[in-house]
């Protein structure tokens, strides 16, 4: 089992997975990385499930000095990422060494990157997820962001490193800019605004303020009309979703957004265009645009054709056969005195 | 209550069902049937379900299920319940040690009701209370159903923090802290049970659509109730809540 040593933190680094699902009836919040697209390719090309475990680091990235061998892959908005003073490439897996030493330089586009690690970061699984809840203090590594001087261990990678390394995704599926447009579906209250409040959403640019956190984003920009203000009954609120005040002002509710909330919602942002959503930093510009369900839901078709095909492309590097696995059965064993963990794959 | 339950997209992966405008035990009762009869069906494609005062949320995965075959499924099912059987709702009970240091607020409910702190206790543990939906943090209950005859506004300043099992009431509704947090209720007691333990299964203890009762207990009955629940030996109390006259039966 590998390990990794935390030098410095960074802005913002926590352990996250896909979310907590099954809870939000209980008032638990979902949480999980902002761009589930980087974290599900981050994960593919280290050979790990989609819903591993791995680091989503914000703005500023950490120094993490890697205390084993391994494998890990960086994807997401490109903060720069060196190791030992030189800079490597993104969405491409690589082996790292013992006493190797992981910087970033600074933002070149978007945000938020994902650090996958063959074998998964290995931290106590909390109502069925690895991720954490900073304002709740639950999951991730002690329910927190994490320090200088944490310690987390790596688990076992599924394949050996040779057959891991340079693998690579080779087409960008999301271009990060300041200017960036989200494509929202009408709805729960699309009724609560008058006709010149919608027109005013979908005709004008909002600017993302400093209020801008996992939870949600506050915008600024021109006030959109209510009909009767904009509170409700409380309800649910889905990832995407678009509150809009009394005030005026539309909020983007995130990862780490409480599960109801009693303002209304003129739209949600569409699943495709969330992970440009969860790159998007105080400054940036917002305009959205209005798309019906039905088109919503051939988009996020379209998208995981793309992802399928992209994840097929990385694990065929090195002219790996394509295997069928029927089933996986994992020994712990002991030869003299030596453990191993054996994996036997039943193929077909 | 609508005529016509109203079907909502909130993105392209959930949808509201809402069944009215209004805060009403009947309408909650109908969600809480509708969520039921969705657990029991095992409907392809949908993830979870979140139900709150007048509304219910299902979380779908468009990839799995056709969402025009969702919403047929769904008015189908919704037009069945009538039919579907339905347990009584469970109501827990929460053992509470009322006024003291546990309850430094008490002081001020009787006060500003007119009545001693002994009336406060009986008022307020002599009624089940619904939960309407759970939210906020976790676990936390919107209970409905208070008496209006120990209803009290919130404090001034808020306190920073507030143990976790805390009762309060804040104006017309009372409720319980299920996490240390920073709060402005009026204090009345506190439970030594935790409405939310994400070691334990089911990490939250209260489920919507339920009800729960506060039931006083003395200091040395608290002390054995808090070490039988960090022992995990505590054996929580709930029992089917009786019908009262029919009119917000479940079926």
């Amino acid at each position: 089992m590998g390990q990794i040593k935390i030098i410095k933190p960074g802005l913002l680094t926590t352990v996250q997975d896909l979310g907590r699902y099954g809870y939000q009836q209980y008032g638990v919040t979902v949480s999980g990385v902002m761009d589930h697209v980087s974290a599900r390719l981050a994960n593919a090309l280290v050979e790990n499930d989609e819903g591993e475990g791995l680091l989503e680091i914000t703005m500023q990235g950490p120094e993490i000095e890697f205390l084993e061998d391994m494998v890990i892959a960086i994807t997401g908005g490109d903060l720069q990422p060196w190791l030992n003073g030189q800079p490597i490439a993104m969405a491409r897996s690589m082996l790292v060494q013992k006493g190797d030493k992981l910087t970033f330089k600074g933002m070149k586009s978007g945000c938020r990157s994902y650090i996958a690690f063959s074998g998964g970061i290995d931290v106590p699984v909390l109502m069925g997820s690895k991720s954490t809840f900073t304002r709740g203090k639950i999951g991730g590594y002690e329910g927190r962001a994490l320090k200088a001087g944490d310690i987390l261990k790596v688990g076992e990678p599924k394949e050996p490193f040779s057959s891991l390394v340079d693998r690579e995704i080779y087409e960008n599926l999301y271009e990060y800019n300041a200017v960036v447009e989200l494509r929202v579906v009408l709805g729960p209250q699309e009724e609560a605004f008058t006709e010149a409040g919608r027109r005013t959403f979908f005709s004008n640019e909002y600017t993302v303020t400093n209020e801008c956190d996992r939870m949600g984003y506050r915008l600024e920009g021109e006030t959109i009309e209510h009909k009767d203000g904009g509170d409700i009954i409380s309800d649910g609120i889905s990832m995407g979703a678009i509150q809009i005040p009394s005030h005026g002002k539309p909020i983007i509710m995130m990862a780490d957004r409480q599960t109801t909330g009693g303002y209304t919602k003129i739209g949600n942002v569409i699943t495709v265009d969330l992970p440009k959503a969860a790159q998007v930093k105080p400054g940036d510009k917002i305009v959205f645009k209005e798309i019906t369900l039905e088109e919503a839901h051939q988009l996020l078709k379209g998208l995981e054709d793309k992802i399928t095909i992209l994840k097929q492309q990385c694990s065929r590097k090195y002219g790996k056969q394509e295997k069928e696995v029927k089933r996986t059965r994992k020994f712990h064993l002991k030869i003299n005195g030596k453990p191993y963990n054996v994996v036997v794959e039943e193929l077909k | 209550m609508y005529d016509k339950t109203k079907y909502l997209a909130a993105g392209d992966q959930a949808l509201v069902m809402e069944f009215g405008n209004s805060i009403s035990e009947e309408i909650n009762s109908k969600i809480r049937s509708m969520t039921a009869a969705i657990e029991g069906q095992n409907i392809k494609g949908i993830v979870e379900l979140v139900p709150t005062y007048r509304s219910l949320m299902i979380h779908y995965d468009a990839l799995q299920v056709n969402y025009s075959e969702l919403l047929e499924s769904l008015k189908a099912l919704e037009e069945q319940l009538g039919s579907i059987e339905l347990p009584a709702p469970q109501v827990v009970e929460i053992p509470t040690l009322y006024g003291g240091d546990y309850g430094p607020d008490i002081e001020n409910v009787a006060k500003h009701n007119q009545m001693t702190e002994g009336e406060v206790i009986r008022v307020h543990t002599s009624k089940e209370y619904l939960i309407y939906m759970l939210g906020f943090t976790p676990g936390f209950p919107y209970l409905g159903g208070m008496d209006e005859s120990i209803a009290t506004p919130r404090l001034e300043t808020p306190r920073t923090k507030i143990t976790a099992g805390s009762v309060g009431i804040a104006g017309g509704q009372t409720g319980i802290y299920p996490i240390d947090s920073p709060g402005g209720w009026q204090l009345i007691g506190r439970t030594p049970i935790r409405l939310y333990d994400p070691e334990r299964e089911p990490a939250i203890l209260l489920k919507a659509g339920n009800y729960i009762v506060f039931k006083s207990i003395g200091e040395k009955e608290y002390q054995e109730i808090e070490k039988a629940v960090k022992k995990g030996t505590y054996q929580y109390k709930s029992y089917p809540k009786k019908e009262e006259g029919g009119q917000h039966g479940t079926n």
